[in-house]
């Protein structure tokens, strides 16, 4: 680690670390780092961004369709129970 | 498909709708949780054909115990509990432990000065920025991006970026759903989502150069 790493952490070390981040998994400490890191380093700043970005087109994206032979035989035992079969 | 979640159908009304024998509610709940269910299913058992019957069986036990049901936790939570239980009495897949692979970079060492640099470990080049999603045609052509790469992942990646990012599973509930640590947890989605970063990345380094 180079003595003029931002924040004591190398991007190399960054990039590694940001889901932890995210998840508030990192210990307080580690975190301190991690932010001053960020602030200081335009790179990691923009890394940090795009995790975030295709976490919130991730949760906008549409999700998988059924296929129609399940769903009728889901629906057909709906309706069995229905009846209280 | 519009998520139920986000329409604003709370658990409630749908719990209601159940009881109440609607066929409505339940063909919303089947349409939007069968093919998610069927993956986790999968995860657990060694076929298709046995994932199949476990979430047939999962909807058949909803349905029979819907009546019961306290809401004490979601209700799809409650679901896809019952779902990896009855997964688990079938469930003969050898669980594989996050490899050894797992400690391995998610971004290309190339991309970082070497050791013998004064800087080392900072990037040679910064990551190239991505022009915003706000714009309509940036956001479609991302999403296709991201899409694509999830289906890409290796199975266990995909299914938790899939849990979390894409339907908005808690960490808590993946590590129940795929009987994951926590921090196994955290190891996949990070290296997951490392791997969807890096695409859409792809995209705008080459048009960069």
């Amino acid at each position: 680690m180079s003595e003029d790493a931002a924040g004591g952490l190398s991007c190399a070390e960054f990039v590694e670390l940001v889901t932890d981040y995210l998840e508030g998994a990192l210990d307080p400490e580690t975190e301190g780092r991690f932010v001053l890191h960020a602030t200081a380093c335009p790179g990691c700043e923009t890394y940090l961004d795009q995790f975030r970005d295709i976490i919130a087109v991730s949760g906008r994206l549409r999700t998988d369709d059924i296929d129609a032979d399940t769903r009728d035989r889901l629906l057909a035992q709906f309706r069995d129970w229905k009846r209280g079969a | 498909m519009p998520r139920c979640y986000e329409v604003g159908v709370d658990d409630e009304m749908l719990v209601k709708a159940l009881r109440a024998r609607e066929e409505s509610a339940f063909r919303l709940l089947v349409d939007e949780w069968t093919p998610l269910m069927r993956r986790v299913a999968r995860g657990h058992v060694s076929t298709d054909a046995t994932a199949d019957e476990v979430v047939q069986d999962t909807w058949v036990a909803v349905l029979r115990g819907i009546d019961r049901f306290e809401g004490r936790s979601s209700l799809r939570t409650w679901t896809f509990r019952i779902l990896t239980n009855i997964a688990r009495t079938r469930g003969v897949r050898e669980k594989r432990a996050v490899p050894l692979s797992s400690l391995e970079p998610t971004v290309d060492p190339a991309r970082f000065r070497g050791p013998e640099d004064p800087y080392a470990g900072g990037w040679k080049v910064f990551p190239v920025e991505w022009p915003s999603p706000e714009d309509a045609v940036v956001e479609v052509e991302r999403a296709e991006v991201v899409t694509k790469a999830i289906a890409r992942l290796p199975e266990r990646q995909q299914m938790v970026i899939t849990l979390r990012d894409v339907h908005g599973f808690p960490a808590a509930e993946v590590c129940e759903l795929m009987d994951l640590t926590p921090a196994n947890q955290r190891v996949l989605l990070h290296r997951a989502r490392a791997a969807v970063r890096a695409a859409v990345a792809e995209r705008y380094e080459e048009e960069g150069r």
